[in-house]
């Protein structure tokens, strides 16, 4: 955009009056807008006090030029125009005028953007609304993924089973790792808040029964649910997410193939399936991160250990914990999906998707859990 | 150039004058884009090498190879706009990083570009918020951003009505002819060719290397090679040469 800079010189800007009612701005040196340039505002301040009718420009020792050149011509020109002022370009260089009648070209568009903010209780009211639509666009997945499970038991569902067998392997068999660390760590940490506490009773052998009962009704569903939303549930959103900006999802619409059939079911089913097995499993590992701990340290026998965790669980708690984490791989599931389809078209929403599928997943479940607890506790489970 | 031991094409030579509009022209798959990446320094060439005004990119210093690359403006094929900024943030970015203009300064040059481009007054939108053909735009104003010496387009019609991609072919010279810049389009859209093309080279998937190389307009009435008679004349070469044959 520069033309031959021989000599370098700083931006000058002189207004010299022309007849009675006219004036030239005479500009020379380099005009590039890494170096200082004139204010647009002073030439104006000039021109508006001298009542010129009249505008011309003599750009002939402009050595070098760039954009900053053209705003400031387009902030002259357009502000003088506003006062009637007749502006004469021949006397700028062919590029500058070239490019201003192509800026020109185009007038603005007036969008009614970066107006003023409204008042805070529109804002708080405008926010309430869109909280209480997001329920209900919530509770209307809800139903469409049980009308899918419907269409799923009429065997009228479509959906491809080597997907189903893809997201079972991939939230199940691939998860153990993570489920194995968490839970067994988890154990042990349970094992020993118990233990500083029992031993001062001489109670430690029931740091078992305290293991035991936590990790089967409580700490196994919920961690693997929290893992899996995690690990699953974003994987969802942002899958999902980014087909919704391919338009994927919208080619399955027109082909009559219902998206909660073919992308959401074989996630739900996967889940559901695959939850009380990680659980089950969570539960093992936890009692042994648990045994670590009272074989080791409490000097407890491993036969006496796991003699005293066999008679301090039930059935009904291993049971409890797993219908826990049926409802929970729903939720995981239904969250990532929910939020995925949701997602706008942009790499930037569907960042926004995933972190949302697993807040949303992590307070609905612990919310869930916390409505278990009372309800079981009023059945007297 | 290659991906792996997979050779797209070998031996290409040609030179990019100062000031001209360069197509990089061929079928799909035969690797323009691939050529493109190379120049602008993306990908480096398997062998061989790009040089800029007599410097070496791809044998200079990491340092000197950014320095060039703040000489080229880059539009890609669908804009590829960062979605996260509106089309202000993206446009201003680059002039931010790189200069030490003031914030005001950098929001007159962004709406300049904008006005450039026929956006005036999108500045407050999000690239999701506009049109594609506006995308498309978007991303020439922020290839512009640091008035850069070379103008590099991927495929700057592709998915335009035809309107609007006569008015993009129209912004190229335009915007050649007052910045006095150089641009390379890649492109298979005969008509831009014609209007916009002072220099051409014809890559071929076939021979996997260049088979033609001059103004199109004149490949298209003299080139000796069948394969770019054909591609100028959309597939109508030897029934133009066989006589009327409708």
């Amino acid at each position: 955009m520069e033309s031959a800079a021989l000599e370098v010189r700083d931006p000058t800007l002189v207004v010299r009056r022309h007849g009675q009612d006219g004036a030239v701005l005479e500009l020379t040196g380099t005009w590039l807008s890494q170096r200082d340039l004139p204010e647009p505002a002073g030439v104006l301040g000039q021109l508006r006090s001298g009542a010129i009718r009249r505008l011309a420009f003599d750009a002939d020792r402009v050595t070098a030029w760039d954009s900053g050149l053209v705003t400031f011509v387009l902030k002259v020109l357009g502000e003088t125009s506003t006062w009637g002022v007749a502006a004469d370009r021949a006397g700028l260089p062919e590029g500058v005028r070239r490019l201003v009648a192509l800026a020109e070209a185009v007038p603005e568009r007036q969008t009614g953007r970066g107006g003023a903010r409204p008042a805070w209780l529109a804002r708080l009211g405008a926010r309430a609304i869109t909280k209480a639509d997001g329920v209900l666009v919530g509770v209307t997945f809800l139903g469409e993924s049980l009308q899918a499970l419907g269409a799923l038991l009429r065997r009228r569902a479509r959906f491809r089973a080597s997907d189903l067998f893809l997201v079972m392997q991939d939230c199940g068999p691939r998860a153990l790792g993570i489920v194995t660390l968490i839970s067994f760590l988890i154990g042990l940490i349970l094992a020993f808040v118990g233990a500083v506490q029992l031993q001062q009773f001489g109670a430690s052998i029931f740091v078992a029964n305290l293991v035991a009962i936590a990790m089967l009704r409580e700490i196994g569903c919920i961690m693997t649910a929290i893992v899996m939303s995690g690990r699953t549930g974003a994987a969802f959103a942002a899958q999902l997410g980014t087909m919704n900006t391919n338009q994927e999802i919208d080619a399955l619409s027109t082909m009559g193939i219902s998206p909660m059939e073919f992308l959401v079911l074989p996630r739900m089913l996967a889940l559901i399936v695959m939850m009380p097995l990680l659980t089950v499993y969570s539960n093992v590992i936890g009692i042994l991160g648990g045994a670590v701990v009272g074989t080791g340290m409490l000097g407890l026998g491993p036969t006496e250990y796991f003699e005293q965790t066999r008679a301090a669980a039930h059935v009904s708690d291993l049971l409890i914990g797993i219908s826990k984490s049926v409802v929970f791989g729903v939720v995981v599931a239904l969250a990532g999906c929910l939020r995925g389809m949701q997602s706008g078209r942009s790499a930037a929403s569907v960042g926004l998707a995933a972190t949302s599928a697993v807040v949303t997943s992590i307070v609905c479940l612990i919310v869930l859990d916390g409505m278990f607890a009372v309800i079981l506790n009023v059945l007297g489970f | 150039m290659a991906y792996g031991s997979f050779v797209i094409q070998r031996d290409l030579s040609f030179t990019v004058e100062r000031g001209e509009v360069f197509v990089i022209m061929g079928g799909s798959g035969c690797g323009k884009s691939t050529l493109l990446n190379h120049m602008i320094g993306l990908k480096r060439p398997a062998s061989g090498d790009v040089v800029y005004d007599g410097l070496s990119f791809w044998r200079a210093v990491p340092e000197v190879q950014d320095g060039l690359r703040r000489r080229l403006g880059v539009s890609f094929q669908s804009g590829a706009l960062w979605s996260s900024m509106t089309l202000a943030e993206n446009i201003g970015l680059p002039l931010q990083t790189f200069t030490r203009l003031r914030t005001r300064q950098i929001s007159d040059i962004v709406s300049l570009k904008l006005a450039l481009v026929g956006l005036a007054g999108y500045e407050e939108f999000y690239p999701s918020e506009v049109s594609g053909g506006m995308l498309k735009r978007a991303g020439v104003a922020r290839a512009m951003a640091l008035d850069p010496d070379i103008l590099f387009f991927d495929e700057p019609s592709a998915g335009l009505d035809p309107i609007s991609s006569r008015r993009l072919d129209d912004l190229i010279l335009e915007l050649r002819d007052s910045l006095g810049a150089t641009m390379v389009v890649v492109t298979h859209e005969l008509a831009s060719i014609f209007t916009i093309a002072d220099n051409s080279v014809f890559l071929d998937a076939e021979t996997r290397t260049m088979i033609a190389h001059g103004n199109p307009k004149t490949l298209r009435d003299e080139c000796p090679n069948p394969t770019v008679r054909s591609f100028l004349r959309r597939g109508q070469a030897e029934a133009v040469a066989g006589g009327p044959a409708t």
